[in-house]
């Protein structure tokens, strides 16, 4: 049985690499991804803690949070293709439509 | 009466009811305002079905009936103070609605002819049943607060009514001017509120009439002046009564309710409702009685003077309210509720019939302009008229029933109401402070001189001679064939007005003129009706005196009649009017200036509160103030003119922001 810790550091460690992800990238998509991963690192541990405490609701959570994950990513990309038939490009920093 | 009160609440709802439908569907739908008959109709019976209420009500009541009370809701509720929504059905409270409502709902009838083709049709009648809703509010209330509002009420209605034909600036300026003379009033009326809660702690009329000994004498006279400047505004009396006379600038008909039913007898109708408190303090009731002598003299040497006919009506009801005021101050408020029912009849038909008048002349004008001849002339100056008795002989006959009813000629309604005022007065006279109650007697006696002189100087002065118009304006030559009488719902509402001032004084006969000739006995209806609710001085006078004063009171009104006859018969009244200038000199000049009192106003209150508005007020406002104000909105703009550049549109610096931000967070929680 692997530790508790373990998961939590993996977590972490995939938590971190989105938030840098989006951060740093410039491709929308990408980024799109980056925040996947950080979706997926939370249900990661609501899994983990829901084995460990032996309650259902961390997996009933995570269910919840795959549905509006994939929602999200139908809405996002089609947001995402609406811009690029307009601008012709996905980088974020070409993007400024809500400046002053 | 506990089983009959709930159909109070219906008398006030009914005319609101009205207002709002033609407000609303008047206001929503241009079609709807073309439909005069049937707008003229609604509002119509939205009075006269309170109407028929009230009579209901008066048919089930006695005079010796308990008052009822009826609460709709709490109103405001605040520490110990609480007011309702509460209607009190009382013999007083019911005199005053079917005097609203009997008269009101003729004045509209006789509107749906008067007002026709008038583009604002359908706004005067909604204005017309939210006035009768106000003054409904203002008799039927249960405590002052309630009767505050509808006092308000009439105010603002009187305020919409008087500039209904806003567009004009004298008639918006006469609107206003009606309604920041009330508004002085009405200041003092508040304070009175405040000073009856601060001892009684209840604003309801039952908790005030109770504890009226809880009052100091001091107290007692400062409400009661205090109220009394309250009804000096509303009532018209001096020193605010300068408001009344222009308030003729607005329709006819208006000034037919104004005068006669509602607005202008709500500060009578307030004093009566107090009379216990007022009947605890001789002084207040002489300074009451003396505001009303002086009142209806001033009042009435102006209308002397008066060539417009409205004004001289208006300068009438002016002096027809003081002598309501000093029945009031002598004691005697059944007669003077007796004289605002008779007043109501009569007066409303001098006003109506002057309206019709005034229709035949405008008709006369158009007419004129019609045929493409430029006559210009005032359709409401009697010195164009004369002779006009052969034109309209309804208008002429009930006018003419009405100036012998006001003139105090017996039968007829006003001479058993001022006959009783003369005499109650002068029973005041043998009572405390009597020699100046003698004074006043005698100016009241002067003045019922003066109405008589003046009002058939009006009379004869638009009906008889000849046709004066086509001598004063050459190209209105052989105009008198353009004149003619007014519909059937004008004239018919003048012949049921002038029944009214026929036979309305025989409700208050007085008991010894029947109790001579039988021993004793109890004739006087509107005294019994009134007994329970006003608390009356008592007659004193023996029955010889009584019976000398009930003469002398007719051989004065017969004597201005006299003298009117032989001075203005069949002349010219402006040529007589000169001769009796150059016999009074300076006298008649003061009164043809109306006493100056717009002057001297204008010239100590208004235009020095102006200059100091202008100068100071205006400066203050537009540097202090609108500085002030223009200062923070700057601040804030300069805020934002900085902030803004954070906002770059781009999605990657406000996610630094928020990650920054739960680093934070986190570290906070952290290491705290």
């Amino acid at each position: 049985m692997i530790e508790l810790d373990w998961y939590l550091g993996l977590s972490a460690v995939l938590f971190t690499i989105g938030v840098i992800g989006v951060l740093t990238r410039k491709n929308a998509i990408v980024i799109f991804m980056c925040a996947e991963l950080m979706l997926n690192s939370v249900n990661l541990t609501l899994v983990s803690f829901s084995a460990q405490l032996g309650d259902v609701h961390g997996q009933i959570l995570v269910f919840f949070s795959l549905c509006v994950a994939a929602a999200e990513a139908a809405v996002g990309l089609a947001i995402i293709i609406a811009i690029f038939r307009n601008h012709l490009t996905v980088d974020i920093t070409k993007i400024n439509l809500l400046r002053w | 009466m506990d089983a009959y009160v709930h159909l109070v609440p219906w008398i006030v709802l009914i005319p609101l009811a009205g207002f709002l439908l033609n407000g609303i569907a008047g206001l929503a739908s241009e079609n709807y305002r073309t439909r005069e008959s049937f707008i003229g109709t609604v509002s119509t019976l939205a009075v006269f079905i309170p109407f028929v209420l009230a009579a209901y009500l008066f048919i089930m009541m006695q005079g010796d009936s308990e008052s009822a009370s009826i609460s709709l809701f709490t109103w405001i509720e605040a520490g110990d103070f609480s007011t309702d929504i509460g209607y009190r059905l009382d013999q007083l409270s019911l005199l005053m609605t079917l005097v609203v409502t009997g008269v009101g709902a003729l004045i509209h009838f006789y509107s749906i002819g008067y007002m026709a083709g008038d583009e604002g049709y359908w706004k005067f009648f909604a204005f017309m049943n939210l006035f009768i809703f106000a003054m409904l509010n203002l008799v039927l209330a249960d405590n002052m607060l309630l009767l505050f509002l509808g006092w308000e009420g009439v105010g603002l209605c009187s305020y919409l009514l008087i500039g209904f034909w806003y567009t004009d600036m004298a008639k918006s300026d006469a609107a206003k001017k009606a309604f920041l003379y009330n508004r002085v009033g009405d200041f003092a009326f508040l304070i009175a509120m405040f000073m009856i809660f601060q001892t009684i702690g209840s604003l309801r009329f039952e908790d005030i009439l109770a504890g009226t000994a809880l009052f100091s004498t001091d107290q007692v006279f400062l409400i009661g002046f205090l109220i009394l400047i309250g009804a000096t505004g509303k009532s018209a009396q001096i020193p605010l009564f300068v408001w009344l006379p222009d308030a003729m600038a607005g329709p006819t008909s208006v000034s037919a309710l104004i005068h006669a039913a509602t607005m202008v007898t709500s500060g009578i109708y307030v004093i009566s409702r107090l009379s216990p408190l007022y009947m605890q303090s001789p002084e207040l009731m002489l300074v009451v009685a003396v505001i009303g002598a002086f009142t209806a003299i001033v009042a009435a040497t102006i209308a002397l003077t008066r060539y417009d006919i409205k004004a001289v009506l208006a300068y009438s009801t002016v002096s027809q309210l003081g002598f309501m005021f000093l029945a009031l101050g002598s004691g005697a408020y059944v007669a003077a509720m007796f004289h605002v029912v008779t007043h109501a009849f009569f007066k409303a038909c001098l006003f109506l019939g002057s309206g019709s008048v005034i229709h035949a002349m405008h008709h006369v004008e158009h007419k004129l302009h019609e045929e493409g001849k430029e006559a210009h002339f005032d359709p409401q100056d009697m010195r164009f008229m004369g002779g006009l008795k052969e034109y309209l002989p309804s208008t002429y006959k009930t006018f003419l029933i009405a100036t012998i009813a006001i003139a105090g000629i017996p039968p007829l309604a006003g001479f058993f109401s001022k006959d009783e005022i003369l005499v109650m007065t002068f029973n005041a006279g043998m009572g405390e402070y009597g020699a100046v109650y003698i004074g006043l007697w005698a100016v009241a006696l002067v003045t019922a001189f003066l109405t008589a002189f003046y009002m058939f100087r009006l009379t004869l002065g638009i009906f008889h001679g000849k046709f004066r118009l086509p001598e004063k304006v050459p190209q209105a030559a052989g105009a008198d064939k353009l004149l003619h009488e007014s519909p059937f719902t004008m004239t018919s509402v003048l012949w049921v007005l002038a029944g009214l001032s026929v036979v309305g004084g025989f409700i208050g006969i007085p008991n010894f003129v029947v109790a001579t000739f039988t021993g004793t006995a109890d004739v006087n209806l509107l005294s019994n009706w009134l007994d329970r609710v006003t608390l009356d001085a008592d007659l004193i006078l023996s029955k010889q005196v009584e019976w000398m004063l009930l003469f002398g009171s007719v051989v004065i009104a017969l004597a201005g009649v006299f003298v009117a006859f032989m001075l203005y018969g069949e002349k010219e009244p402006e040529s007589q009017d000169r001769r009796i200038a150059t016999r009074l000199g300076a006298l008649y000049q003061v009164w043809n200036d109306k006493y100056l009192l717009d002057e001297i106003y204008e010239g100590a209150i208004v235009r020095p509160t102006v200059r100091v508005s202008d100068r100071v007020l205006a400066v203050f406002d537009m540097k202090i103030i609108d500085g002030f104000v223009n200062f923070v909105g700057s601040v804030v703009q300069f805020a934002g003119s900085l902030l803004r550049y954070f906002q770059t549109g781009l999605v990657q610096s406000y996610a630094y922001g928020i990650v920054l931000g739960v680093i934070l967070v986190v570290a906070m929680l952290l290491f705290r």
